[in-house]
């Protein structure tokens, strides 16, 4: 029976909600279904959006769909700052055998950050998309973006492994048609989606082996009963072999430097909106399942003490951190640059889960969250000189600054961030990386961060060098962005200099997610017993 | 020692049919032009995995696992797991929702390029990406122009 609610996932989670909530002798609140509920609501205003088919009625569903996760999410995160994790049993089915939704420090923050992105960006996307998409496929965008959303959340919500990658294929569909639908504007898009397609459905299904081989040496699908079973079974070749595919798998969708051969093209051909969510959220979750994996499924001692998984993943992310910028250098479009810039960056995010420190760890966490917001900015505002200039390319933005004021001051912040400039949020976790790289007494570490850093001040010039220090082309239209994508992309500037000033807020929450990350199995349990 | 090296591999016979059938979808997505064709390949991948899983369920002597309609379970009776069987049927939803995503990709990206061979695509962006970098690329090599 429990094997009904855990295969069958996506009936589970709505059967689930109802079942509880009649179950009248355990008077749980609305409060108490919070964990399923962040995900669910985008999950069924998705097919809502779809039924009542009305472009008038799309965009304000999606959008209150979005804020109700981030509402959600924030009183999720203020609920476990303290250390604690909620934990969830969908459908009443106590864990192992049911599905468990885990809510600590580090899920919750990373959903925070999708659904801010998410609620951020959809005021924008109402105009990006109007200009970049014919107007039948509106309520499809907004539907695709719903799902979008709802899997990565449940990704981040779940404590269960085998619906973690029912709800990554959810997302990952969805986002398969969202770059597609760039066709729109280039018809690369059609076999950039194909591509990702490919690699994104074997990734998932390299994750789906290790997932069955973890379950042939243990009998349970509980990421904290995992854990606890791995544990007993230091030597298993199985588990080894689980070990490895689970990396593998999921390194193609965080896009890890050989494995990232989806995202240039995905981010360059997606309608604008798409990327800046794309950029700022999905690679970001992945991450995260990298780090739950790593952490608190196998624990920080099996993965890097048994698999020295250091050493493969440090020159990796060397590798991003140098071949990627490289590349971003030599780009003639703008958003290709951003993209590579991209893979970079989650270069800096492997950095610090490889450095396997206190400090280099919650340098990762708020990095991802710094990354997010920065390239969020960034790709908002290539989606505004998109909409005025008519294309993404330099020689499209020559002299943009002076035509686009506001816009281009907002991509400056974006820029200065993604460099590490102080007084942005860049600079803090790069700060936080270095410092972790120091306290391990890796010198020549804080010596390649800053370096690779350089690397960005050249291609974040070569943007400002060609919108400020050149004519403005005669033949664009010379207007300012206007007011529905400006006040986004300064939201989210804003933000960026916010949490560069005061990262108090940031760097305690990622610290809370790294402490428990660090503290692996162990934590789990003892909070894990306090929720049976 | 000959005898256990048989047993051993008439004991893994499920694995090696996984091993033999994943690696041949994953090469057929490797090595195969045809976007038509890598998508069989994945179908192929992908049907190894369901494999996996459903011989992983199997218990020794164990039957299907169906109860009895009057719920009275004998304890002597071994039954099959049929967890495994379960997450599969997600796993095949999940799969023709790719199927048909990428099939339905195949057919837009046929009206655009007129072709669905790799190599022929590959030439085709190649020449938009020369294209590009020939009409945008000369901006730094012309400063403050």
């Amino acid at each position: 029976m429990s094997g009904q609610v855990a295969g069958d996932a996506l009936a589970g989670h709505a059967a689930g909600v109802v079942e509880t909530a009649t179950a009248a002798e355990r008077a749980l609140g609305l409060a108490d279904h919070l964990p399923v509920l962040v995900v669910l609501v985008p999950f069924l205003a998705a097919p809502l959006v779809v039924l009542l088919g009305a472009r008038r009625l799309a965009w304000p569903i999606t959008f209150a769909a979005a804020f109700f996760s981030l509402a959600a999410a924030l009183s999720l995160l203020s609920g476990v700052l303290g250390g604690d994790a909620i934990s969830y049993h969908i459908g009443g089915w106590a864990p192992p055998l049911g599905i468990e939704y885990r809510i600590d420090a580090a899920n919750a923050f990373v959903m925070v950050i999708v659904s801010a992105i998410a609620v951020a960006i959809l005021p924008y996307a109402r105009t990006s998309i109007a200009a970049e998409i014919p107007a039948r496929q509106h309520v499809l965008f907004h539907a695709l973006f719903l799902l979008a959303l709802a899997g990565l959340l449940g990704v981040a919500a779940t404590g269960d492994a085998f619906n973690l990658f029912v709800f990554l294929e959810i997302s990952s569909l969805a986002t398969y048609v969202l770059v597609a639908m760039g066709a729109y504007r280039d018809k690369r898009a059609l076999t950039t989606a194909f591509n990702y397609l490919l690699m994104g459905t074997t990734g998932a299904t390299f994750f789906v082996i290790g997932i069955g081989f973890l379950y042939m040496s243990t009998g349970t699908l509980n990421m904290a009963d995992l854990a606890q079973l791995i544990a007993q079974q230091p030597g298993n070749r199985t588990i080894h072999a689980g070990f490895a595919f689970i990396i593998v798998g999921m390194g193609l969708k965080v896009a890890m430097y050989p494995l990232h051969l989806w995202l240039p093209g995905a981010y360059t051909y997606a309608p604008s909106a798409v990327s800046a969510f794309l950029a700022a959220t999905a690679t970001k979750v992945a991450v995260y399942v990298l780090l739950r994996f790593l952490f608190t499924v196998f624990g920080p001692q099996y993965t890097f003490e048994a698999a020295e998984l250091t050493w493969v993943i440090l020159p990796l992310a060397l590798l991003a951190m140098f071949a990627a910028s490289f590349i971003a250098i030599f780009q003639v479009n703008f958003k290709k640059m951003l993209a590579y810039s991209s893979i970079a960056q989650i270069g800096y995010m492997l950095l610090g889960i490889a450095m396997l420190s206190q400090t280099a760890l919650t340098g990762a966490i708020v990095h991802l969250f710094n990354h997010a917001i920065t390239k969020a900015t960034l790709f908002m505002v290539i989606g505004a000189y998109v909409l005025r200039a008519g294309g993404a390319f330099y020689r499209d933005i020559e002299g943009i600054g002076r035509v686009m004021p506001w816009t281009s001051a907002a991509g400056v912040i974006g820029g200065l961030s993604l460099i590490g400039v102080p007084g942005t949020a860049g600079f803090v976790s790069k700060w936080l990386l270095v410092q972790g790289a120091l306290e391990k007494g890796w010198w020549w570490m804080a010596l390649l961060v800053v370096a690779s850093s350089l690397l960005a001040v050249v291609y974040v010039w070569k943007g400002i060098e060609t919108a400020y220090l050149r004519a403005p082309r005669e033949d664009v239209d010379r207007r300012e962005a206007p007011l529905t994508m400006l006040v986004p992309i300064w939201i989210m500037a804003l933000s960026t200099i916010w949490f560069g000033l005061s990262a108090e807020w940031t760097v305690g929450a990622a610290g809370t997610a790294a402490e428990a990350l660090m503290s692996g199995a162990s934590q789990l349990l003892i909070s894990g017993g306090a929720g049976h | 020692m000959q005898g256990a090296n048989w047993e051993y591999l008439v004991g893994h016979a499920n694995y090696w049919l996984f091993v033999t059938l994943m690696m041949t979808g994953l090469y057929i997505v490797v090595a195969r032009g045809n976007f038509v064709k890598k998508i069989i390949g994945l179908n192929i991948f992908q049907s190894a995995v369901i494999m996996l899983y459903i011989s992983m369920g199997k218990v020794e002597g164990g039957t299907a696992p169906i109860f009895p309609l009057d719920g009275e379970i004998d304890p002597a009776i071994t039954y099959t797991n049929p967890l495994p069987h379960v997450l599969m049927l997600t796993a095949i939803v999940v799969g023709i929702a790719t199927t048909s995503l990428a099939l339905a990709l195949i057919v837009r990206i046929r009206e655009e390029y007129d072709t669905i061979e790799e190599q022929d695509i590959w030439e085709a962006e190649q020449e938009i990406s020369a294209r590009e970098r020939r009409q945008y690329g000369e901006v730094f090599g012309e400063a403050g122009k």
